[in-house]
């Protein structure tokens, strides 16, 4: 589809023109020393003059004297929370004579935008797609209805990553640095000069309704040229990466090696990464009741393969130690992921290095993993 | 209140060697303390009133450590009165601060404390209650979550298992979107290794969390303590991190004794 360059301002109106149309504009901004995605009310919000420095298990905001407002990569949290709530009614029942009505709880209708989504996190839209909407299970829309909801309304408007931090490792997933489709519109941020102007492609009729609201210009081969150099340089400053090639069938095939326990040994089993990471998708229900029994709810709430219980069946948890949760999730992410959905889990940006409390690198990790693997053939 | 419900069962709540904030904490229930009133007895409970009916009780929430002959004698018998006993808190679940003399010698802090010490009848050390005696089930917390404990009524009462996680605080403050204070600022936080049930108190207002309620489930305490080392803290310090309100649960204990 056609691309247009608009500027700084041009940017502004259109965030303008999201909230005028009754959307909820949820993007990146600074609180509690990170860049979070939460709702904002317009470039003022953005993170304009902030960058971030990122390492395993070490996030920390920096200053920078750049009018850029994308310069930062990743941070805690991209839109996993918003289209997949950390807790969620599912339902809720009152005592009705001698039964009970149930009552299905209604979802807050208002339409979300995405701003500033990167590669990365359009990438793992697009996997728990497959996981809520059920085709994975049953061929049809048969899955999550809120999920499908919300994620069908949703706008979302992606940028090329214009930087790459320590822990970043999309090229080598092949999820980024720049989108190929799946948004309705995606931005790349040039500041050359005084120049400060955003060249939008447009990925969705809906997307190039929106642009037409605005003032643009139609963008000539210099811009997009911009668009590739861009990536190319975030590609070439790419902290880390992983080497994909036959690792579904490493991974599948060496559930015994000794590393699982070395890993083990630092690892805290506090479950972060999981809930960092933009696919995990698992959960657990609770049931509540009130004193006396005559209403009752039950809620969704996020849980992690690292919880012992998560695995608890009649007779106890099936992976009661650490290194059997370590193995699973790292497995089930670049192995046993592709025989359930036809992809991979991960999707390279990084979060669970950075924000693993005690640093555990998957990407050394898995070269560990393969250099054992491989020896032991040698051997 | 259903027609089937006729009986109230009776509910009791003592205090051992504690600061009665656990008790406070069900105090704080305020409205719905009126649905428990409702809902049980509330046989014994004189932080709350000084009127009270006698045991059998079918349900004693107990409050504080053992750290005297006198409530070695006495939890014994509400035990034999109880149906269910339940410990609130890091006192009657860990033994709680007042556990750090555990560490030291106990006749030389009494001599140092009290003008005449050979009134002061005490033991050695200050010993959670299922040391004395079975319990059912550990409520955790310095002072215990006033949800959790209406969570754990509420339970017994209707029969089903209460929704007590034994996962690590981290849950709580991923789930409330917290971001995390030992990634993002390098502050020393004992949440991978504690217990969720606080709601992600610390953290949220930007403070490394400090272990109120005890040891998660699987705590790799070794783990954490080399990255609070990384992060510039002295053994010292490492050893007075986990030697806190549950020093004398067994990880948190035997972490810390590790460094000096």
């Amino acid at each position: 589809m056609s691309a247009q360059v608009v500027s700084r301002d041009g940017f502004a109106a259109l965030l303008e023109r999201l909230i005028a149309d009754g959307y909820r504009v949820v993007g990146p901004t600074v609180a509690d020393a990170a860049v979070i995605y939460d709702d904002i009310t317009g470039l003022q919000d953005l993170p304009m003059g902030w960058t971030d420095e990122q390492e395993a298990g070490r996030y920390r905001l920096r200053r920078n004297d750049s009018p850029a407002l994308f310069a930062f990569t990743v941070g805690p949290n991209g839109a996993k929370h918003r289209l997949f709530p950390a807790r969620q009614p599912v339902w809720r029942a009152v005592r009705d004579g001698s039964g009970f009505t149930v009552d299905e709880p209604t979802e807050d209708d208002k339409r979300m935008a995405f701003v500033g989504v990167r590669s990365c996190d359009l990438a793992a839209m697009h996997i728990q797609d497959r996981v809520f909407d059920g085709r994975a299970f049953s061929g049809e829309h048969s899955g999550d209805r809120g999920y499908v909801a919300r994620r069908e309304n949703a706008l979302i408007i992606t940028v090329t990553c214009g930087t790459a931090s320590g822990t970043c490792f999309c090229a080598s997933m092949e999820t980024g640095p720049r989108p190929f489709g799946g948004y309705d519109l995606n931005l790349t941020e040039i500041l050359d000069g005084g120049r400060h102007d955003f060249v939008i492609e447009v990925g969705s009729e809906r997307g190039a309704a929106l642009l037409a609201s605005i003032q643009s210009r139609e963008a000539n081969a210099k811009d997009l040229a911009a668009i590739a150099d861009i990536a190319a340089k975030t590609t070439a400053a790419m902290g880390r990466r992983v080497e994909i090639r036959g690792l579904k069938e490493i991974l599948a095939d060496n559930p015994d090696l000794l590393h699982w326990k070395v890993i083990a040994g630092r690892c805290l089993g506090c479950g972060n990464c999981t809930m960092v990471c933009p696919t995990c998708f698992c959960s657990t229900i609770e049931d509540t009741t009130d004193l006396d029994g005559d209403h009752a709810e039950r809620w969704r709430l996020w849980d992690s393969c690292f919880n012992p219980d998560h695995s608890y069946i009649h007779g106890g948890a099936i992976r009661r130690e650490t290194h059997a949760r370590y193995r699973q999730w790292l497995t089930h992410k670049f192995s046993t992921w592709h025989d359930q959905f036809g992809v991979s889990g991960c999707v390279g940006c990084g979060r669970c290095i950075t924000w693993c409390p005690v640093g555990i690198d998957i990407t050394e990790e898995i070269r560990a993993i393969r250099a054992i693997v491989q020896e032991n053939a040698d051997d | 209140m259903t027609e089937s419900r006729r009986y109230r069962p009776k509910l009791a709540v003592w205090k051992f060697s504690s600061c009665d904030g656990c008790q406070l904490s069900l105090l704080s229930c305020e409205d719905d303390l009126l649905a428990i009133n409702d809902a049980v007895e509330i046989a014994y409970f004189l932080e709350a009133t000084r009127a009270r009916s006698d045991g059998p009780y079918d349900l004693s929430l107990v409050e504080g450590s053992i750290t005297t002959p006198e409530e070695e004698r006495r939890i014994r018998d509400v035990r034999d009165q109880s149906r269910f006993l339940v410990t609130i808190g890091a006192c009657a679940t860990a033994g709680g601060i007042q556990a750090l003399r555990n560490f030291g010698d106990s006749e030389e802090y009494k001599r140092a404390v009290y003008a005449h010490p050979e009134y002061i009848e005490t033991l050695q050390r200050s010993t959670p209650i299922s040391h004395a005696v079975p319990v059912d089930f550990e409520l955790r917390g310095c002072p215990v979550n006033k949800h959790q404990i209406l969570e754990l009524i509420n339970a017994t009462l209707n029969g089903r298992k209460s929704n007590i996680p034994t996962h690590s605080e981290c849950m709580e403050c991923k789930r409330r979107g917290t971001v995390c204070v030992m990634v993002a600022r390098g502050m020393p936080c004992l949440g991978p290794v504690t217990q969720a049930g606080c709601g992600g108190l610390c953290p949220a207002t930007h403070r490394g969390c400090y272990g109120c309620f005890g040891p998660c489930v699987d705590p790799n305490t070794a783990a954490l303590a080399n990255q609070f080392a990384g992060l510039g803290l002295s053994p010292r310090q490492v050893r007075h991190a986990f030697h806190g309100f549950n020093a004398w649960a067994e990880p948190f204990r035997t972490e810390g004794d590790a460094h000096d």
